[in-house]
């Protein structure tokens, strides 16, 4: 038998790893040139109270969970009980930017599904959205403690991603100076 | 009959319109670049289309940032570098030659050296076919003999 025969079939194997590993893929999953830089500036208000002013300043101080949800999007209503529930056990802070709504919608839709959030930053226009490179809603970002987005999740959270992709980091962070 | 085909002709022709809003630019030239950047930028939530042609949420969004950074005299490289602080090199059809882009670029030319070094590689069983004289020893022999036989 020779070994030249042997080359189509190492040939076709190496093809087959290949789009093996590409069918794995998420192109969706597009890598943010925000992490490791500070969180991108806003000023806004909160959703729920218009004369209540919130900004990037009060995202500091402790690793934080920041999510980008809007009363429109399907996929935030499946991961919405999942944010309850981290909401509930206290491990961690959250806050919301919501995403080009209306201040209308977005305090009912909170209202009826409940509010995981200690608050929510209103951007009905959807500036500070693309400050922060949001491209499909709904998107979580985990900041450290001087405010420095650290990691970013694209997509509806699920328990699998809460326990082995956001929570390791957020205690790693916690960790930190 | 005729209305079918005006109504088919018209939802063909539908999307085409509806998808990229007219802009007016006080310049030709800021519009020739307005338009030549368009071109150069994927849409991140459609990704099969350009900026220019997305119908996405998105896509409009953004070019509206782009059109009043261009109106407002902006160059082409400060709209381009705002849209890759924000979401990387990926928005861009040609990315810059990078440490995680090169296979990129250089792997076209990797392809075509490997199978030109195939295609030409020397094939020795055919020579050996094309050239008799070359027998080792013991094929020789094996000739010889085989002549003597005939004989």
């Amino acid at each position: 038998m020779k070994i030249r025969f042997l080359i189509p079939l190492a040939v076709f194997l190496v093809m087959t790893a290949f789009l093996a590993i590409g069918l794995k893929l998420d192109p969706r999953e597009v890598p943010s040139p925000l992490i490791g830089k500070e969180a991108p500036k806003f000023s806004l208000t909160d959703v729920m109270d218009a004369s209540k002013a919130m900004s990037t300043y009060d995202l500091k101080g402790d690793a934080v969970l920041v999510n980008v949800w809007a009363s429109w999007c399907v996929s935030c209503r499946q991961e919405h009980p999942i944010l309850l529930d981290l909401a509930k056990r206290g491990e961690v802070t959250i806050y919301g930017i919501n995403y080009k709504d209306t201040r209308e919608e977005a305090q009912k839709w909170l209202r009826s599904y409940g509010n995981p959030y200690h608050s929510s930053a209103f951007d009905p226009n959807g500036h500070t959205g693309i400050d922060w490179g949001v491209y499909g809603v709904p998107e979580t970002f985990v900041l450290d403690k001087q405010g420095v987005i650290r990691h970013k999740h694209t997509g509806p959270l699920t328990q699998a991603v809460i326990e082995d992709e956001l929570l390791p980091i957020i205690r790693k962070l916690r960790g930190e100076p | 009959m005729r209305i079918m085909l005006l109504l088919i002709i018209g939802s063909l022709v539908a999307p085409l319109l509806g998808a990229v809003e007219v802009r007016e630019f006080d310049d030709l030239e800021k519009q020739t670049r307005y338009e030549h950047l368009l071109k150069e930028v994927r849409c991140l939530v459609c990704q099969n289309q350009s900026l220019g042609d997305s119908d996405a949420e998105l896509a409009k969004d953004l070019r509206d940032e782009i059109y009043s950074m261009i109106q407002s005299g902006q160059s082409e490289e400060e709209a381009i570098s705002f849209l890759t602080d924000r979401y990387g090199d990926f928005v861009l059809y040609r990315p810059p030659f990078k440490s995680v882009t090169w296979l990129l670029w250089v792997g076209p030319v990797l392809f075509i050296l490997a199978g030109g070094s195939i295609a030409f590689w020397p094939k020795r069983d055919k020579q050996r076919q094309a050239n008799p004289k070359e027998l080792t020893d013991e094929e020789r022999l094996e000739l010889d003999r085989l002549k003597r036989r005939i004989d």
